[in-house]
């Protein structure tokens, strides 16, 4: 069946929209984090404009994120007091990651750089994810005690708050900054940034992983709702049909993902989230290394009449 | 009724103003294409007839028809990518200014046949022959047809379906009645597209017409499209208490007990 997407400006066969977002939301339900970084790409390859699909994208993620943090915050998994601090740093982020966005569709070299900043960061991520999902299994293999969680220097800096729920005392200027990062790359990848988030809060935050997926998934939430408003004023370029279509698919494949997901061990998980991780950012990279098939591209600056 | 109203008063300047014998009378099936929901192209078709009077030379009865087709324009960036850095990039571009987003070139047989050279350049027949202003450094100028950035400009929107040319679309019932089809790709811009049918015989240009038609967004289609633009605030409150109730409603559906 096909429907016209009136900001698209194309039509697209909606089971296929559907399938994809449902797909997508299986993974994203499985792992526990946004899913975007598989979706934006998706909808490039059938043909939408980079540009809308990474702001459509942003309502998408908002919407699973939304359905996961509420049985999160059921079951008492959310930190309130580190969603907070880590929410200042990614509205903050989340405004910068838009307003670099419109600076770079000016320039011409948005496509290059949403390629360039999906091949860094979807590799290095996915191979240290992989690495490290890797090792954790061999541990349990032989059996030996995961080493010793220590304190690093940023347990030394100023400003320290407690986080009662997570049960930490740390600064929150790192906190405030991972937000801000996390916020900045997700408005102009269109990406939830969960699958940089999780990594960051355990292994460098020290967050205990009882509250790291409901807390990361408060601020993948509202800095997408933050997104999808500023860049459905700014650059006009949300397409809610789009949008509700994914939505839609995304968030009942999210349902049954999280079952899926709770029947794999963790270090499994985290190895098999590495590799689609990394496989989704080398395909970027061969993409841009590999002479192109066509040399030339036309993007209009606008219509009139 | 406004189309109408133009192509009477066309009609008339043609007839006060020139002294040829023949008249173009045309029509296209469709002046108001609608985009709805199921929308995934169209395609119109054009027909009409030369009417000739007692000053046509009795010895002229050889029509050729060409009919060009353009939609609404728009300003565009043709940019061709390098390798540097060991990676593929954008480096060089050129500015397509107020150039058709849809060009379409029909005949009723190939255009060197139809007119000299020199006229067809004049009449800007074939898209070889269509003006597409550039910005070349400081100048605003069309460029040689076998220009890089020209051709591959051409040939990325022949690609598309949006720039065509056929040279046996016209199809002569009569010796004066013809009719074409106008393919409409589902991707064609929205807006008002103008067609322009000129005559010839024995290779000079005899007459020529306009017509015009439009896509137009209706309904909803229209709906999310104006208030996407005007009222961005309030669309993308929207769009978000959309997410919110979508994600609420799947965790209340899908809820273990």
């Amino acid at each position: 069946m096909q429907l016209y997407l009136p900001i698209a400006d194309l039509p697209v066969n909606v089971f296929l929209v559907l399938a994809m977002g449902a797909a997508v939301g299986f993974v994203s339900g499985m792992f526990g984090i946004g899913g975007g970084f598989l979706m934006t790409p998706l909808l490039i390859f059938i043909g939408i404009a980079p540009a809308v699909a990474v702001a459509s994208v942003a309502s998408h993620i908002a919407a699973s994120s939304f359905s996961g943090a509420i049985s999160y915050w059921r079951r008492r998994a959310i930190d309130p007091a580190l969603a907070t601090v880590l929410l200042c740093g990614g509205v903050t982020g989340t405004a910068l990651g838009v307003w670099t966005f419109t600076q770079l569709r000016a320039l011409g070299q948005l496509d290059l750089m949403i390629a360039l900043s999906y091949v860094v960061l979807l590799t290095t991520v996915g191979s240290l994810m992989f690495s490290e999902g890797l090792r954790a299994m061999m541990r349990t293999r032989r059996g030996a005690v995961p080493p010793r969680r220590t304190h690093n220097w940023i347990h030394g800096l100023p400003l320290k708050m407690r986080f009662k729920r997570s049960k930490i005392y740390l600064s929150v200027i790192p906190v405030v900054v991972v937000g801000i990062i996390i916020g900045f790359i997700g408005a102009v990848m269109g990406i939830g940034g969960g699958f940089i988030l999780v990594p960051v809060m355990i292994y460098l935050l020290r967050v205990p992983t009882s509250t790291v997926i409901g807390t990361s998934m408060i601020l993948t939430l509202v800095t997408m709702l933050f997104a999808t408003m500023l860049h459905a004023m700014t650059n006009h370029l949300v397409d809610a049909v789009l949008a509700l279509i994914l939505m839609v698919g995304g968030v009942t494949g999210a349902q049954f993902g999280a079952r899926a997901g709770q029947k794999i061990r963790g270090e499994q998980l985290r190895l098999l989230l590495g590799l689609l991780i990394l496989a989704v950012g080398l395909r970027f990279a061969v993409e841009l290394v590999i002479r192109p098939e066509d040399l030339f591209t036309i993007r209009e600056i606008g219509v009139t009449g | 009724m406004i189309a109408r109203a133009i192509i009477a008063a066309l009609l008339m300047l043609q007839l006060g103003g020139t002294a040829w014998a023949e008249r173009l009378i045309v029509s296209v099936s469709n002046h108001r294409v609608t985009v709805t929901p199921n929308y995934s192209g169209e395609e119109l078709v054009l027909f009409g007839s030369v009417e000739r009077d007692a000053a046509t030379p009795a010895n002229r009865n050889a029509y050729d028809l060409v009919v060009t087709v353009l939609g609404p324009r728009a300003d565009m960036v043709t940019r061709r990518k390098e390798r540097k850095f060991g990676i593929w990039i954008n480096t060089d571009y050129r500015q397509f200014l107020q150039v058709p987003s849809y060009l379409a070139l029909f005949a009723n047989r190939p255009f060197d046949q139809i007119t000299s050279p020199e006229i067809a350049r004049r009449q800007q027949i074939g898209l070889n022959n269509v003006l597409l202003t550039q910005r070349v450094g400081t100048d605003y100028a069309d460029v040689v047809p076998d220009d890089a950035f020209r051709s591959a400009f051409i040939r990325l929107r022949t690609q598309r379906g949006l720039y065509r040319e056929d040279p046996s679309a016209v199809t002569f019932l009569t010796p004066t009645l013809f009719r074409t089809g106008i393919p409409l790709p589902a991707e064609v811009p929205i807006g008002t597209y103008e067609v322009e049918i000129k005559l010839f015989a024995n290779g000079a240009l005899v007459t020529k017409t306009e017509t015009a038609f439009e896509i137009v967004k209706v309904g909803f289609e229209q709906f999310v499209a104006t208030s996407a633009r005007q009222n961005g605030f309030i669309y993308g409150l929207v769009t978000a208490a959309l997410a919110l109730t979508c994600g609420w409603s799947a965790s209340i559906v899908f809820r273990k007990d």
